[in-house]
């Protein structure tokens, strides 16, 4: 149990920031571990307007975004790829291997984009 | 092979299979058209392949992506020089060589330069088309013009004339939409129906473009949305060869009087259509690189022979 606890106090220190660890110190590993939940949960949010390439295909397909809101795509494969928006809204240059392109929709409506190498590749951005 | 069930061992292998064999073993296979039917004569050596130089013949070269460094294949300007310095050797020089796009992996300006270098030692004249990956400089397409578009019309189409053949190169890489496949567009068509209209039904026919013309797999994209009205345009000649790259992997197709071609990558490989999760570039062990590049020899025969190709690989 001991190894178990110093275990747990460990983990809570690798993925919260000082102050979590100073509270998961004093307050013990419980309470410590709920703040780190909290910690990763924040980072999703904060990734939640990415959208990456992987394997040929945009993640998530489709993104609901409020008026605004920059959203930024990744590519990861070993091939560049574009981002085009289908009305001309936006257009990225070629984005090689971990190349990354952003966009700040401004307006509200649906923009359905693609790849303008690989057209089979499709996406789209709901803005609010 | 060491996987099949005796299930599949008792039917034979496919003509795909042999094929697939014949590369893995670093060797050539020598296809003949007659009938419209290609068939395989036979595995080619270097004593093979010398002879059959004889006729007319030319290289088709596919898919070097210069600048191209990944786990696929780290060095694909290198194996480009490799595949160059079996054109070098050849004992017969090819009147010419059709590259069928994606010369470039990022159409910069220092991989045209390496283009240039290293296309420039083979001493053999050139005849480019684009793929995609050729016009994806700032100005879409500009940096590919300047270099391999002069006298090409629209986006780098034209035609020439060789030996009594027609030859013809269709760009079917810009403009793409969203959701489709390859594109010609509307004022290519229209070129291309007037530059046919003078010719005889008895004119042997080459059209080169980078994604194939018919649709091979459209799930990955590979195909040309438009490229059957192309094919309708040629349909009443009586020798009809349509040379692409692109889908980095030999395959065969025949159609009446038309033979579809698609040569290896000197780049890297990709995989089977369906048969992995994306066409992306296929990580193969790097002894096993060199079996999976290659280029191809295409021989018009004196007379009224048919167009024979030989597919050989970097490994043989």
């Amino acid at each position: 149990m001991r190894s178990l606890v110093s275990h747990l106090r460990l983990a809570a220190a690798r993925f919260t920031p000082g102050r979590a660890v100073l509270v998961a110190m004093l307050m013990g590993p419980i309470v410590g571990a709920l703040l780190a939940f909290g910690t990763v949960a924040a980072e999703e949010a904060k990734d939640a307007n990415v959208v990456t390439i992987d394997n040929f295909v945009f993640t998530p397909p489709e993104l609901t975004v409020a008026v605004g809101t920059t959203v930024k795509w990744v590519n990861h494969d070993d091939i560049p790829h574009t981002v085009v928006d289908k009305n001309k809204a936006f257009r990225s240059k070629a984005l090689d291997t971990d190349d990354a392109y952003s966009f700040t929709f401004a307006s509200a409506g649906t923009y359905d984009y693609f790849c303008g190498l690989h057209p089979h590749m499709q996406g789209k951005i709901i803005v609010k | 092979m060491a996987n099949k069930s005796p299930d599949d061992q008792d039917k034979g292998l496919g003509r795909r299979e042999v094929l697939e064999c014949m590369v893995w073993a670093g060797t050539g296979v020598l296809w003949t058209i007659s009938g419209g039917v290609p068939h395989s004569v036979g595995l080619i050596g270097e004593a093979a392949a010398a002879e059959s130089t004889t006729g007319f013949t030319f290289l088709q070269m596919s898919d070097s992506h210069i600048g191209f460094d990944k786990k696929a294949n780290p060095d694909a300007l290198g194996t480009l020089r490799e595949a160059v310095a079996k054109v070098k050797a050849m004992p017969t020089k090819p009147s010419f060589i059709i590259h069928t796009g994606d010369i470039t992996h990022l159409s910069k300006p220092a991989e045209f330069d390496d283009s240039d270098k290293v296309f420039g030692e083979t001493g053999v004249q050139m005849h480019w088309i684009p793929g995609e990956h050729d016009i994806i400089d700032e100005e879409r397409g500009k940096a590919y013009l300047e270099r391999y578009g002069k006298g090409a019309k629209g986006a780098g189409w034209y035609s020439f004339d060789d030996h009594g053949i027609h030859f013809i190169g269709l760009v079917n890489v810009v403009d793409l939409k969203g959701g489709g496949l390859g594109t010609l567009g509307a004022e290519q068509l229209a070129w291309l129906e007037a530059d046919l209209k003078d010719k005889s039904n008895s004119t042997p026919i080459v059209v080169f473009a980078h994604i194939p013309l018919y649709v091979l797999y459209k799930e990955w994209g590979w195909g040309t949305e438009d490229g059957q009205r192309a094919l309708d345009l040629l349909k009443r000649f009586g020798s009809v060869t349509v040379l692409n790259g692109h889908i980095h992997q030999l395959a065969q197709k025949v159609e009446g009087n038309m033979t579809f071609h698609t040569a290896l990558s000197t780049a890297f490989p990709q995989p089977a259509p369906g048969s992995a999760p994306s066409p992306g570039p296929m990580v193969v062990p790097a002894d096993q690189l060199r079996s999976k590049l290659g280029l191809s020899t295409v021989t018009v025969m004196q007379g009224n022979k048919p167009l024979a190709f030989v597919d050989k690989t970097l490994a043989g």
